[in-house]
């Protein structure tokens, strides 16, 4: 049995359905959320990887590239954020963030 | 089964154990480091899809700058775990239900779409000044299309990171209000003028004066 595309695509979704699943669990925990998201990003990144292996198509890996360049950014920015309110409310859990009374 | 076949099913399962272990961790620096492991196991699946600049980019920029700085602030925050982990179970059983669902059906439909597409296709070659065939190279394939078709997009990622540099920095400076720091355009802009006033004042004879009267009482 050799190696498809569909093999790497389902590791993806699996990958993808599990940073779901500790999006699910980790609701106050703002840093697991961050990683799960990253996870998510990561798993997109795999199909891109794939797809353009299998294709022929070095675009997808580009596209890599630039995925990676948001989550850097992305990252940066959501731990700037968080140690600021860490700063303020000394922790970090979500559901103490009701300044804005949404 | 082939050499590559079983690596590709052992780095996934490894990969997929991490990415459990980083959302059920209690501690969030357990999370992290399995973090690391998971995006060191996907660099390796990089690599046998032949992507081996991005493979190591993974590795250099991602486990090394970023998940360094989760890390960093992980260990910076004094997080109290235990009111986190309240209720933690209480949506298990849904979240599991739908992240089996949204595995499922994505394997089904992968499965059956693109089960039977084994065959990479080759790369578009590269041809050097003289018409010659290049040997294949990631990178150089790579770098080709980075800096002919994708330069405008490229810029706009620099932007991109340049902006969150700043917003970043910006955000966490914080001012020392009991430092005494020397205002530097102050002192450039000193004159004599502001140090140094000449007071004229009498001579003072009329203590001298009065001084002397007291001695000869």
């Amino acid at each position: 049995m050799t190696l498809t595309l569909g093999h790497f695509l389902t590791l993806g979704a699996m990958l993808f359905a599990i940073s779901v699943i500790g999006i699910f669990l980790n609701r106050k925990n703002l840093i697991v959320l961050l990683m799960a998201i990253e996870m998510m990003l990561l798993s997109v990144n795999m199909n891109f990887v794939a797809f353009s292996h299998y294709l022929g198509d070095m675009h997808g890996q580009l596209f890599v590239f630039f995925i990676l360049t948001v989550a850097a950014a992305e990252a940066a920015i959501g731990l700037a954020i968080l140690v600021l309110l860490f700063r303020n409310k000394s922790n970090i859990n979500a559901e103490d963030l009701n300044i804005l009374k949404g | 089964m082939d050499a590559k076949t079983g690596f590709f099913y052992f780095f996934s399962a490894v990969l997929l154990y991490s990415a459990l272990r980083v959302i059920t961790a209690r501690n969030p620096v357990h999370a992290v480091l399995h973090l690391i492991l998971g995006f060191s196991q996907a660099a390796a699946i990089w690599l046998l899809l032949k992507a081996e600049f991005l493979g190591i980019m993974l590795v250099v920029v991602y486990m090394g700058a970023v998940m360094v700085l989760f890390l960093f602030v992980v260990m910076m925050l004094d997080i109290r775990i235990d009111r986190m982990r309240e209720g933690f179970w209480k949506h298990f059983p849904v979240a599991a239900a739908v992240g089996a669902l949204v595995a499922l059906e994505m394997a089904v439909v992968l499965m059956g779409g693109f089960g039977t597409l084994d065959e990479a296709k080759p790369a578009a070659e590269l041809l050097n000044a003289q018409g010659q065939v290049l040997p294949y190279s990631n990178t150089q394939a790579l770098g080709r299309l980075m800096y002919t078709d994708y330069l405008f997009p490229i810029e706009v990622a620099a932007v991109i990171l340049l902006v969150a540099m700043i917003a970043a920095i910006a955000l966490t400076l914080r001012k020392r209000k009991d430092a005494k720091t020397p205002g530097i355009a102050g002192q450039i802009g000193a004159r004599a003028q502001d140090r140094l006033t000449l007071v004229s004042m009498p001579a003072t004879k009329a203590a001298a004066a009065a001084a002397q009267g007291e001695e000869t009482k």
